[in-house]
């Protein structure tokens, strides 16, 4: 039993552990970038003093929900087209990845938007009352002041993508999550199971620990 | 000078329409220190707000020297603000930001060259006596100090205009004075003009050249400081200024006023804050006068005396001690 688990672990796992790291890169990457543009839009079009723009808020707002409201699982099968298009499987890492990072591209921004909201609206005013332009106050304000509420942020969707990543095992995407599923409830390798979950536990754990550190160094007040 | 023409400002539509400030004119004057002060919700920050366009007016003109900068927009209005400094009562420094990016914030958005900034803003500090604090982070500034980063901010354009939005309300005493005295220097070494809204008076009287007395979105009374302080018209400019002065007698005071008594406040101005006019009244009438309450004060180095007197004798020597009194005080109340 012990020995048809350490087998199993020695030839699945690291190729498991290297789909689960590009999942998590490919995802992540697309959420730091356009999940903090989508989340900047989301508030700097609601807000007066900035660029107020009900049109835009609202396909920004529209674009935000639904994806949010369409369950994972659901979105990965949406995607099946998309996948076939961009890398031309719907297997893999690789396809996995494009419903991940829709989904972590829609959870973040609405992070960063919730972040940008808890900024002093009066050190906004006072930035204004100097003269800055918009990209000024954008960069040196309220990105500034944000900071400490984006690092958190990013951590939330990191945990939040382990556990899609997982998820996207179901499909195929292959991963730590895959191996748990094929492995741990399929076969009934609880041996795999438990370390398989043992891992994910450690790594959000360490993501929890890391984010909340670097927020606390960055916060000044 | 700034001159707003019938500024009206209201929030929100139909029903739940609110009119902070409404038809408001005035000429503020280049180079004066001028206050705005009335109760909380009177509308003093919605009105300063608008003269650099923080607030957009619903109706109304906003001139600056002049010029109509009503509807001024995108660069335009950012070089009209430029030229306006302005602080806040919760000093809104950025937090993430030293105390040197802070001031440096101000000079780079009016694109002062960036290898000049150091010197400019050690020079800043300097003039706010916090030289010593450019690399801290905010959090570690007390109040007062946060304000006075928050004034070389304000000033790093070496603006023509200063407005302050209840800028020692959040302030203890001792920082309070600091502020209204480095206020003070700066307006002594320039020609700036300062707006300063407050709601509390004694700011108001150790700084302030005029005063307009804000009340339910309107100006009510616009006067010189002694002005206001020695000879409030307005019942909301009598009412701030009774508080200031903390003259009240108590109930139980008032009460026991007999048949023959009657209570006075009387003001004294100028040079006759110091005549004796009560030891004259006694000596020259058959009557008994008793000081209750009273206290001098000096606004722009002008006496301000406030006593408060119980006059007691027969009605018709008491009225006739009271008619002297009223002719050689500045104003003579009626109490009771």
């Amino acid at each position: 039993m012990l020995a048809e688990t350490m087998e199993i672990l020695q030839r699945e796992l690291l190729k498991a552990i290297g789909e689960t790291i590009q999942m998590m890169i490919i995802s992540m990457v697309a959420a730091l970038i356009f999940g903090t543009l989508l989340g900047l839009v989301l508030y700097i079009t609601s807000h007066p003093m900035f660029v107020k723009n009900k049109v835009i808020n609202g396909i920004a707002e529209a674009v935000v929900n639904v994806i949010r409201s369409i369950p994972f699982v659901i979105l990965m099968v949406l995607c099946i087209p998309l996948m076939q298009a961009l890398v031309g499987t719907n297997i893999g890492p690789q396809a996995a990845a494009i419903p991940l990072s829709i989904a972590a591209i829609a959870f973040l921004a609405r992070l960063v938007d919730g972040a940008f909201r808890e900024v002093d609206p009066g050190v906004l005013e006072a930035a204004f009352a100097t003269g800055a332009s918009i990209p000024l106050i954008l960069k040196r304000v309220l990105f500034v002041e944000a900071f400490p509420g984006l690092v958190r942020a990013f951590t939330v969707t990191f945990v939040n993508l382990v556990g899609f990543s997982a998820m996207a095992g179901l499909v195929g995407g292959g991963g730590i999550g895959n191996l748990a599923i094929q492995y741990g409830y399929y076969r009934y390798e609880t041996g795999v199971m438990i370390i398989t979950v043992l891992i994910l536990v450690v790594v959000v754990q360490a993501a929890q620990a890391i984010g909340d550190s670097i927020a606390r160094k960055v916060t000044k007040r | 000078m700034i001159e707003l023409k019938d500024i009206s400002v209201s929030f929100g539509k139909g029903e739940s329409r609110f009119h902070a400030v409404k038809d408001v004119s005035l000429q503020i004057n280049t180079g004066e220190i001028f206050g705005i002060v009335g109760p909380s919700g009177a509308g003093k920050s919605t009105l300063v707000r608008v003269m650099n366009l923080l607030q957009q007016p619903t109706q109304g003109q906003i001139l600056i020297d002049g010029e109509d900068i009503t509807q001024a927009k995108g660069a335009k209005l950012r070089q009209i603000r430029k030229n306006m400094g302005m602080i806040f009562q919760h000093f809104n420094l950025i937090s993430g930001a030293t105390v040197f990016e802070n001031v440096a914030f101000a000079l780079t958005a009016n694109g002062y060259p960036k290898e000049k900034q150091r010197a400019r803003v050690e020079e800043l500090l300097k003039m706010v006596g916090l030289s010593e604090k450019i690399d801290v982070y905010p959090a570690s500034l007390s109040g007062g100090q946060k304000q006075r980063v928050a004034i070389a901010r304000a000033l790093a354009n070496t603006p023509k205009i200063l407005l302050c939005d209840e800028a020692t309300s959040a302030l203890d005493l001792e920082s309070t004075e600091e502020v209204l005295s480095i206020l003070h220097r700066i307006k002594e070494n320039s020609n700036i003009t300062i707006v300063f809204i407050t709601h509390d008076l004694d700011a108001a009287k150790k700084l302030f050249d005029r005063i307009a007395v804000m009340s339910e979105g309107q100006i009510v009374e616009v006067n010189d400081t002694y002005s206001i302080f020695s000879n409030p018209v307005h019942p909301v400019t009598q009412m701030l200024v009774n508080r200031n002065f903390e003259l009240d007698v108590p109930d139980f005071v008032a009460d026991a006023v007999q048949a023959d008594e009657e209570l006075y406040k009387i003001y004294y101005v100028g040079q006759r804050a110091y005549d004796p006019v009560i030891n004259e009244v006694a000596k020259r009438y058959d009557v008994e006068v008793s000081i209750l309450h009273g206290k001098i004060d000096y606004i722009h180095r002008q006496a301000l005396g406030i006593l408060v007197v119980k006059v007691k004798g027969q009605d018709a020597v008491r009225q006739a001690a009271v008619a002297y009194m009223k002719e050689h005080v500045y104003r003579l109340e009626k109490l009771k």
